[in-house]
């Protein structure tokens, strides 16, 4: 395990954005370049070329449902997490469309399951404390409805980093549930129960354009979308072998390691929520304790997200934000709204599995200046 | 509801101008008193109620002004 920022391709620079991409984990990299020399012919053929290929996708839906203690037939890979949610979703809604068009989410789902209930039929959603943890309560009550075809939870917040009570939700025997757990694949274990899951390889140090979807043997899905002659009747188009391979060898490792990772990652996160808190007028939100391993979002109040972030990456130091004037659309973060936080100001800290105390200690003595001296630029 | 001692106008400002305006002008009324802020920014409806939840003040409500924007109300308690 490398622990240096030596080996950093942009020297000095470090990167604090892992819930939007982790580096390609060094175990990932020689298996795709060789997966990628090997692996590149069509696995539904019958010649030695295509049997190499198939092999090789077997060995990854393999190496998967290992790491995920689930089986093999449950593993379908797509072409992204976001794609994984929307089969997996609306594959178990199609399955109920008879039945009703309801889809029970949370407020704080991720943006692909709130676009995924609204085009396929009627979101109703349930609210979450200030801490973004959804409310048993009423998702018992909102999945009790008359109609519903699927519920979603996702299984911890890709933005405040809150763990969600997925196995203690009370659902009616017959409404599926999928779970989004592309934040949280590979770092923490999977939740017991789920009828359909979602996972995305980029998160976890895999390479972008492979996502996870597993459903569980026997539940009912259909493919809300066209169908397609693949190996896998889930998903559709060209398998990408070379990087299921590679995502697959990721997973394997990130399991392997992550005791120490989560603990060394727990512990540092800690002291930024804590350092973070004594600067004035800040917000440190989502769970302290029952959470991701790896993020921790805080919001400062009367600065400008894009200030802040600008202002951060030129001392080196890449963070997200959830603020409006940091998003396309130009509305402020839908989690951080629904929890009640601050919206503006607002940074997202994940940390790389090989982010350093010295790296984030950094970031901590760098802060609370640039902080100020946007506040001062607004007069107060 | 009592009318606002004062009504700061942040139509067409963007986040965080509407706060800043707040954090600003909060100390021209009276504690006890209302002040409001009329904004377009839809970041407000979110961070006027934190605004106040993290600086000690009230957030008393949303309300409509004649042209239709809305109107974030807030008590000033300290």
């Amino acid at each position: 395990m490398t622990n240096g920022a030596a080996e950093r391709p942009q020297h000095g620079y470090s990167y604090l954005d892992a819930a939007s991409s982790e580096p390609l984990h060094p175990a990932a990299r020689d298996v795709l370049l060789a997966a990628l020399e090997q692996g590149y012919a069509d696995p539904r053929r019958l010649h030695g070329p295509a049997r190499n290929a198939r092999l090789l996708l077997d060995n990854a839906r393999e190496v998967v449902a290992q790491s995920l203690g689930v089986r093999r037939d449950e593993v379908t890979f797509t072409p992204s997490g976001t794609h994984a949610v929307h089969l997996g979703l609306l594959g178990l809604a199609e399955a109920r469309r008879r039945i009703g068009r309801v889809v029970v989410h949370s407020a704080v789902e991720h943006q692909s399951v709130h676009h995924a209930a609204q085009w396929w039929g009627e979101p109703s959603v349930v609210g979450v404390d200030h801490l973004g943890r959804v409310d048993l309560a009423s998702f018992a009550a909102a999945a009790g409805q008359d109609g519903v075809a699927v519920a979603a939870l996702q299984s911890a917040n890709h933005e405040v980093g809150t763990d969600q009570p997925v196995d203690d939700l009370g659902l009616p025997d017959d409404v599926p549930l999928f779970v989004d757990a592309c934040a949280s694949m590979g770092r923490d274990p999977l939740p017991q129960r789920w009828s359909a899951l979602a996972g995305s390889a980029h998160k976890w140090g895999g390479p972008a354009g492979v996502g996870v979807l597993l459903v569980w043997k026997g539940t009912r899905w259909r493919s809300p979308f066209p169908g397609d002659d693949r190996i896998d009747e889930r998903t559709t188009g060209f398998e990408n072998v070379a990087g299921a391979l590679a995502a697959a060898a990721a997973l394997q490792a990130v399991v392997a390691e992550r005791a120490e990772v989560n603990a060394r990652q727990r512990e540092l996160i800690d002291l930024v929520r804590a350092r973070v808190a004594h600067i004035p007028d800040v917000d440190v939100v989502g769970d302290p304790d029952d959470r991701l391993p790896h993020l921790v979002t805080f919001s400062c109040l009367y600065v400008d997200g894009e200030a802040l972030v600008t202002g951060l990456d030129r001392l080196g130091l890449g963070v997200a934000s959830g603020s409006a004037c940091t998003a396309s659309t130009l509305e402020p973060s839908h989690v951080l709204a629904a929890m009640g936080a601050l919206t503006h100001g607002n940074v997202r800290l994940a940390l790389t599995r090989d982010t350093t105390r010295a790296e984030v200690e950094r970031l901590l003595d760098a802060l609370p200046e640039v902080v100020a001296k946007i506040r001062a630029e607004a007069g107060l | 509801m009592t009318a606002p001692a004062h009504t700061l106008d942040c139509r067409g400002k963007a986040c965080p101008l509407p706060v800043i305006e707040l954090g600003r002008h909060v100390g021209d009324v009276e504690v006890g008193q209302l002040i409001a802020v009329a904004a377009t920014d839809p970041a407000a409806r979110v961070d006027v109620p934190a605004w106040a939840r993290m600086r000690g003040q009230e957030y008393v409500g949303e309300e409509t002004a004649d042209d239709g924007v809305p109107l974030y109300v807030v008590r000033r308690l300290s």
